[in-house]
């Protein structure tokens, strides 16, 4: 009972659909197509995404990563959280569930914003390819706008939290993620 | 490629994990599937929204919706547009290059692009479960505001031309 309640969206949906195929068969098999092309693709990069998430949790100390983007780790801290979101790899869905982790192992909130920013726009290799498609002036001044854009955002959102809001971000994680 | 190394790494660390302790790499494992078990049913349907939406939605309407000629009301499209799909990079530039050969104007796909990238409708529920409703909101309306900023200065660096 609990799974049909979990999966109610999910399945609501897959009737729209299954009805979309039936009444427009053209529409409906091509929106089936994508589905799955999406599926594979979720498949091909989130088991391996959580094994690492997983692993972190069990292996690396709180300690370790709060010296490293905790809320005392200043510039260094915000720059190596630009980095880690920067050599991703994959959809920006994937990012949220290991954001989560690194909030639980004591990241700071505007460091973990950072990493979410990085992860949506400035991926490496997103970067190259975005240049070959369209252009090096392109990807480049999207990519040096983009710096700032990402510090701005984060910062001022972490901001505008106030530490109520905060504390309820990381209770719901830490009881999530027993 | 970068999945492959994704694979490798993850297969390398599980086996140094469980030369090091079995019982530490058996609780890596189950909090993996529980977290991943967790969030499963956001993600799938969140793929039929996005099959039905994109089967719909097809490359000749965007162009349509956003050509050189259509401004503020072509940016504010691309914007929407970008806000609401969820089209992997690999296909997503592509997609602007042929729009943009095909007379898209650069600041529309400049706008198309950065909320595409930055901005994800479809996947607030999942935003929302990790970063709760504040923080998920901000960040999607400051990331939408910040895609025409974005979209100004191409189009001021780069004017007309890709080149």
């Amino acid at each position: 009972m609990e799974l049909i309640k979990r999966y109610r969206t999910f399945i609501s949906l897959a009737v729209i659909n299954a009805l979309i195929v039936v009444l427009y068969p053209s529409i409906g098999q091509k929106s089936l197509k994508i589905t799955w092309s999406n599926t594979l693709e979720m498949l091909s990069v989130i088991p391996p995404v959580f094994i690492l998430l997983g692993l972190l949790d069990v292996w690396v100390e709180r300690e370790t990563m709060m010296k490293l983007i905790g809320d005392r780790s200043g510039f260094l801290g915000g720059t190596i959280a630009f980095f880690l979101g920067s050599a991703a790899a994959g959809p920006l869905y994937a990012a949220f569930p290991i954001a989560g982790v690194l909030l639980k192992k004591g990241s700071s909130f505007s460091n973990v914003l950072i990493f979410i920013g990085a992860w949506s726009t400035t991926k490496i290799p997103m970067l190259l390819f975005e240049a070959s498609a369209i252009g090096w002036k392109f990807m480049l001044t999207r990519f040096i706008v983009n710096i700032p854009g990402i510090v701005l955002i984060a910062y001022l959102t972490a901001k505008l939290l106030t530490e109520k809001d905060k504390k309820l971000i990381y209770d719901n994680i830490r009881s999530k993620n027993k | 490629m970068f999945n492959i190394i994704l694979f490798i790494l993850t297969i390398v660390l599980l086996v140094i994990s469980f030369i090091k302790s079995k019982e530490k790499t058996k609780m890596a494992l189950k909090k993996a599937w529980k977290s991943f078990e967790n969030i499963l049913p956001q993600f799938l349907s969140i793929f039929i929204l996005i099959g039905i939406m994109l089967s719909v939605l097809t490359p000749e309407t965007i162009s349509k919706l956003f050509g050189q000629q259509s401004g503020w009301l072509g940016m504010a499209v691309a914007a929407v547009i970008g806000s609401i799909t969820l089209i992997p990079g690999f296909i997503a530039f592509p997609l602007a290059a042929a729009l943009i050969k095909s007379g898209a104007g650069l600041m529309q796909i400049a706008v198309f692009v950065s909320t595409l990238m930055m901005v994800g409708i479809v996947t607030v529920p999942i935003e929302i479960k990790y970063f709760g409703k504040k923080t998920t909101i901000l960040r999607n309306s400051m990331a939408f505001i910040f895609s025409f900023i974005v979209a100004l200065i191409i189009g001021g660096v780069l004017g007309d031309g890709i080149n």
